[in-house]
């Protein structure tokens, strides 16, 4: 058993890193009330960002070259938000038309760049993040070999953050201005909030955590960047958002049962009753369990009140 | 005379077409390709010759499809995103009957798209539904009844259709719509009556929505729930009815593809994106049913012409899809666009 999950383990956090980071960052969109379908695309531009910057900088900077690469993807993600940003809050378009958008956007100019740079529709593959003991805790009997040994230290990173996205969504003042812009804009602009700031934040923020989502995926999962890097894992992370109950803690749980179900198509055939299932239904799991919660079978799931609204001062 | 209250409708479109081929010649220009060269090669593989003409229809056909299924549920004030899935369901269903039925070809063609057309309504039906009966937000249901699609119709495509083949046999010749003589005409390009069927669809939507009682009713919905339902208005069904409606020409689009263009259905590892530019082309055609194949018409050149700039020009296909992007961004920002005229108009007095 404990073998088992020794193998299993490690495996569904790795799954799950880039899901919880990116779905963090639609919590903190969506409960700004900004919908954010281009989650997707953030996590494109993160991707890409972060293997081209491994490409470039593999000799300069060695083994830290990938923890500097996520940094440099999560910058460029949440600058690349800023259109996002711009267009749903300042200039009020649709925000589900801008995300889809984003997506369209993100994917042609990586791929375009991939071809301009690299002549070629796929870039090389780089060496990316290693399976690491942490120290200490692999020291623990039982725990320590399950959950810290050859793991990613990511997978880590993702579930620290987050805590901290909970810290700041709920024990501070920022927090509760975030979450009163998404409730009822304008109680909080009669307080003296600037809506916009906020959801300017917000946005970008979501941009920042979708570009270190993309970018750890690419960097700890598929090793190169092409057309079909991402694919749905924006979208995985916007159903764990959705089944999350737009909760960090939620949206974390839910990344981890997502990203479980998604290592299961791959560890599966070593679990006893597992095997049996066919793979179309973990592979459409995610989705199933995700439109079932909406349905209110599993748990009601409420949106933030103004989510997907554009806030025009003065209008009822 | 350019701002006349006549042609105002059409102002947004055509300054967010022109400001997007602009920027992606500003892009050209940056990258160091020559942008007249790159938008010359555009124009020569859309149009170039008959088989580039005969090719830039067949890629509009099943656009214009997409187009009116997304157009016809924002005019009830929806957001259907799920015309991808739609579109898979739609085009797994009509290949399905295409390969498992023997008629003759006045049974069998109209069958087969029928069942693409309800296949892709019964994919309309569930968020339909949920919407309805619980007010469940229409685009998250349809997103993820996408990835449903994709993955249950690959499914069935490897242990149902085939035994684990990428791809299923060829459709009997009487359910197919390869039109020979067209095909002919353009040197062997893949158009087919697809493209009869697609107008035929514009002008069903433009009769449902202008004329019919049933139009007006979503119309209304779409204006205000509220006021209909104190109207009269039975407001759920309206709503299912608008999402069905709304599958079934996502289905049809489908439909086009399986019968007409490939013949058979093959495993997808993504999306066919044939949903996604349906929302461009609804947003640029302002959800009207001419404006859509217009705009069907205006983005299936661009997909079409894109193949011939790599060759001619060394420019990558992607500039395409960076252009029809930011098209959508300058048509959903119209309103910065709208408040620039008007500044504009100002200073004019």
């Amino acid at each position: 058993m404990i073998d088992l999950l020794q193998s299993i383990v490690p495996t569904i956090l790795f799954f799950s890193a880039p899901l919880i980071l990116t779905a963090l960052g639609g919590v903190f969109s969506e409960r700004s009330g900004v919908v954010n379908i281009g989650l997707e695309g953030l996590m494109v531009i993160g991707a890409f960002v972060g293997i081209v910057f491994s490409l470039t900088y593999q000799s300069t900077f060695g083994a830290l070259t990938p923890w500097i690469a996520i940094v440099v993807a999560a910058i460029i993600g949440g600058i690349f938000s800023i259109i996002h940003a711009v267009a749903s809050v300042s200039f009020y378009a649709n925000q589900v038309v801008s995300g889809v958008a984003i997506n369209m956007l993100a994917l042609g100019i990586g791929v375009y760049l991939t071809k301009q740079w690299y002549d070629k529709g796929q870039t090389d593959m780089v060496e990316g993040f290693f399976r690491t003991d942490i120290p200490v805790l692999s020291n623990i009997p039982v725990i320590g070999p399950i959950f810290f040994e050859r793991v990613y230290a990511t997978s880590y990173l993702a579930i620290i953050l987050a805590f901290v996205a909970w810290f700041v969504l709920y024990k501070t003042t920022f927090g509760l201005r975030l979450r009163a812009v998404g409730e009822h804009p304008m109680a909080a602009d009669t307080n003296g909030i600037n809506v916009k700031k906020i959801r300017y934040i917000a946005v970008v923020l979501s941009g920042i955590l979708g570009g270190l989502g993309g970018s750890v995926f690419a960097l700890t999962i598929v090793s190169n960047f092409s057309q079909s890097t991402i694919v749905g894992q924006g979208f995985i992370s916007l159903a764990a958002v959705i089944f999350g109950k737009w909760h960090p803690l939620g949206a974390m749980g839910a990344a981890i049962f997502f990203g479980f179900a998604q290592s299961l198509s791959i560890v599966g055939s070593s679990i006893p009753v597992i095997e049996d299932i066919p793979q179309v239904f973990l592979l459409i799991a995610p989705y199933v369990l995700t439109i079932l919660a909406l349905a209110g079978l599993i748990g009601r799931a409420d949106a933030p009140k103004a989510n997907g609204v554009p806030y025009i001062k003065g209008s009822r | 005379m350019i701002f006349n209250k006549k042609f105002a409708p059409l102002l947004i479109p055509v300054i967010s077409v022109l400001l997007g081929l602009l920027v992606g010649g500003i892009i050209m220009l940056i990258s160091g390709y020559n942008p007249i060269a790159g938008y010359q090669a555009l124009w020569l593989g859309a149009f170039g010759d008959a088989f580039t003409i005969g090719e830039t229809i067949r890629r509009t056909t099943p656009l214009i499809l997409t187009g009116l299924a997304i157009a016809f549920a924002f005019r009830s004030g929806l957001f259907n995103i799920g015309a991808e899935g739609q579109v898979i369901v739609g085009w797994l269903a009509s290949v399905w009957v295409g390969i498992g039925i023997e008629a003759p070809m006045i049974i069998h063609l109209p069958l087969a798209i029928l069942a693409g057309m309800l296949a892709g309504a019964l994919w309309g039906l569930v968020p339909g539904l949920l919407k309805a009966t619980l007010g469940v937000h229409e685009v998250i249901v349809t997103i993820m009844m996408n990835y449903i699609a994709l993955y249950v119709s690959n499914e069935i495509i490897r242990s149902v259709l085939t035994d684990h083949a990428t791809k299923t046999e060829q459709i009997a010749s009487s359910a197919s719509l390869s039109a020979e003589w067209l095909q002919s005409l353009t040197m062997y390009s893949r158009v087919h009556y697809g493209i009869l069927i697609a107008i035929f669809a514009a002008a069903i939507m433009w009769f449902l929505i202008e004329r019919t009682t049933i139009g007006y009713e979503l119309k209304s919905v779409g204006y205000n729930q509220f006021a209909s339902r104190y109207a009269g208005m039975n407001v759920k069904k309206n709503i299912i009815l608008s999402m069905v409606i709304s599958g079934g020409f996502a289905g049809v689009a489908g439909a086009m593809e399986g019968l007409g263009t490939y013949g058979n259905i093959h495993l997808m590892s993504g999306f066919t994106n044939l949903g996604f530019d349906g929302i461009a082309v609804a947003l640029l055609g302002s959800n009207h049913a001419l404006g859509v194949v217009i705009a069907a018409f205006l983005f299936g050149s661009l997909k079409e012409g894109a193949g011939q700039m790599p060759t001619s020009a060394g420019v990558p296909i992607e500039l395409v899809d960076i252009i029809i992007a930011l098209i959508i961004f300058f048509v959903a920002s119209s309103y910065i666009i709208r408040l620039a005229i008007l500044r504009f108009k100002k200073e004019g007095k």
